[in-house]
């Protein structure tokens, strides 16, 4: 059970360091996730913490390729 | 305000109204206590700002909020231009880089973490640094820049780390216009949007704000000025964070172009024009001052402001340099000497602006003749030291019968956006593009000026005068308004309003 970063990924660090495995990886030409690391967070947090952080839409996924922000759901909800 | 300052370019003497200062002075209407506290820091100081340097480091990348203005490409546009990427220290490469840059350029005073993400929501690795410097390099005063929304919880580790000027960006107090500016923030370990995003960063940066002055930390407040959306309320959020103690209140445009890739950008969300900026900043100044020289500097800028001597030191050479305990203690020896050589020559010179001088001229009735902006290309030591195409930016000043006043500065064209994004312009386009943003100004003193932006200034109704190269600024600005005053030229409307009407 993981979940991965895939390209679209802008490097911007904010996931890192609250991964309670520290299965993140500050790698190029994107970050990665340790996959035996990943644990989908479910013991520690109510959700994932990376996906709860990243800035990018579709760049996190699971383990099916399903995005946990998915497209339009980081948009400002007001004009 | 006596009639006898008027003649004296130089002098604010006496005047306590934050109105009628001369340029180099807006520090003067501050407490004793705090202008001590000020008077070696570039970002602060505008005397200072000439004659100390700042390293920022980029330690800090993570970011806990999402503002409309940014796009997380990119360092985080509250403390720098957008579209530009730091390369990411680690703490033990920022603290070795500030001892090296302080070894190198001794009139360093100030280290900063403002990024390239949020200084507090990178905890560990911010600490660390300030942890280490304050015992290596006790001489150099410590910044941080935050959006606010973790500063209640590390108010005490500020005080402790002996960190003394704290830069919020506070945008709005109105959780209905911090909705159309934040679309979301990280908040106890999940992503909170809208409304309720705006009210949880609004309440934080509020209670963060009024820890920090009651532990007697100065805390700035930054704001980014966004036509339509808080314009208009930033007046107010000017009065309630002065209220509370923010000892600076700094308005600063948003930068929006699409090329960006912000929300705002993407969506037409205009910046504010000067004017419009300069209007704002007016309405906001009350009886403390507006910062005006703020370059919006970036997360890793190094030297003294308007200039970035960052190349100079690249990671790599960081790396390869090896120091020890003799190189830190020669080190701080120079900059000792350096600080003390350089507040004499600032002493001589409060001296002469608040002494004799003025009656000189105290004769001579000024009152008559309507505010002329300038531009002024300077390099620094408060003297017009530069060619107008070397100029990276403009010193914008506004002479009038009460004194020299400065307002700001502009970025030159040819950097509009940074280098990186566009060196290639054609020389003409770029000229056109200076002349646009200066506009409003009616001479441009520069210490010399090629021909042909020459004859294309004067077209656009910008005179451009190199009579005064190496004189100093205020001076020199004032002596060509009385000129204009003396052969009638005020009498007529400047060049862009005839051209308007
Ligand atoms: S889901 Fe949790 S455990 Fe997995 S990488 Fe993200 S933060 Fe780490
Ligand atoms: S938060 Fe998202 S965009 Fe940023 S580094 Fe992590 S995966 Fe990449």
């Amino acid at each position: 059970m993981s979940l991965e970063i895939i390209e679209g990924c802008v490097n911007c660090w904010a996931c890192l360091p609250l991964c309670p495995n520290e299965a993140i990886i500050e790698a190029r030409p994107h970050f990665l996730i340790e996959p035996e690391a990943c644990t989908e967070c479910v013991e520690a947090y109510a959700t994932p913490q990376c996906a709860a952080i990243c800035p990018v839409e579709g760049v996190i996924v699971d383990s099916l390729g399903v995005a946990l922000n998915p497209p339009g759901s980081l948009q400002p909800q007001v004009a | 305000m006596s009639a006898s300052i008027l003649g004296s370019p130089l002098s604010a003497g006496g005047c306590s109204s934050a109105r009628c200062g001369a340029a180099t002075s807006q520090t003067d209407q501050l407490p004793a206590s705090l202008q001590q506290r000020f008077q070696d820091h570039p970002c602060y100081s505008e005397e200072a700002h000439q004659y100390f340097a700042r390293i920022h480091v980029a330690v800090a990348p993570a970011c806990n909020i999402q503002c409309n203005y940014c796009n997380r490409k990119y360092d985080c546009s509250n403390e720098s231009r957008p579209g530009v990427v730091s390369e990411v220290l680690t703490p033990e490469q920022a603290v070795k880089k500030t001892l090296i840059v302080a070894a190198e350029i001794p009139q360093m005073s100030v280290l900063g973490i403002a990024g390239p993400g949020d200084a507090l929501a990178n905890p560990g690795r911010t600490f660390e640094v300030f942890r280490e410097l304050s015992r290596r390099a006790p001489d150099i005063k410590l910044c941080l820049s935050t959006n606010g929304l973790m500063l209640p919880q590390y108010v005490d580790e500020i005080a402790a780390a002996n960190i003394d000027h704290v830069t919020i960006t506070i945008n709005c107090l109105d959780p209905e216009i911090g909705a159309r500016i934040y679309p979301w923030i990280f908040w106890n370990h999940r992503r909170v949007q809208g409304r309720e995003a705006a009210e949880i960063l609004i309440a934080q940066q509020q209670k963060g704000l009024e820890m920090l002055v009651a532990r007697g930390i100065l805390v700035k407040v930054n704001s980014v000025m966004i036509p339509g959306i808080n314009d208009e309320h930033l007046k107010e959020v000017s009065r309630v964070v002065r209220a509370k103690g923010a000892f600076l209140h700094n308005v600063m445009p948003l930068i929006s172009e699409a090329e960006h890739g912000t929300h705002f950008g993407l969506t037409g969300q205009r910046g504010p024009t000067p004017e419009e900026l300069k209007n704002l900043q007016d309405a906001c100044a009350g009886e403390m001052s507006m910062m005006r020289h703020c370059r919006q500097c970036r997360a890793d800028a190094v030297g003294m402001l308007g200039e970035d001597r960052g190349s100079e030191f690249s990671l790599a050479r960081i790396d390869a340099l090896q120091i020890d305990e003799a190189f830190e203690q020669a080190a701080r020896q120079r900059r000792a000497e350096v600080r003390e050589a350089i507040h004499a020559e600032l002493e001589a010179k409060r001296a002469t602006r608040h002494g004799g001088k003025a009656e000189v001229l105290s004769f001579t009735p000024l009152a008559r003749g309507r505010p002329v902006q300038m531009a002024v290309a300077s390099s620094g030591s408060g003297v017009i030291n530069q060619h107008f195409g070397h100029a990276r930016e403009f010193l914008i000043y506004e002479a009038s019968s009460k004194g020299v006043r400065f307002l700001g500065t502009r970025r030159a064209a040819q950097y509009c956006g940074g280098e990186v994004e566009c060196g290639e312009h054609e020389a003409d386009n770029t000229l056109a593009r200076t002349i646009a943003i200066l506009a409003d100004c009616e001479v441009i003193l520069c210490s010399r000026i090629g021909i042909e932006p020459w004859r294309k200034l004067e077209e656009a109704g910008i005179r451009p005068d190199t009579e005064h190269a190496m004189e100093s600024i205020e001076g020199s600005v004032f002596a060509v308004w009385r000129q204009m005053l003396e052969s009638g030229r005020l009498d007529v409307a400047p060049f862009a309003d005839q051209m308007r009407a």
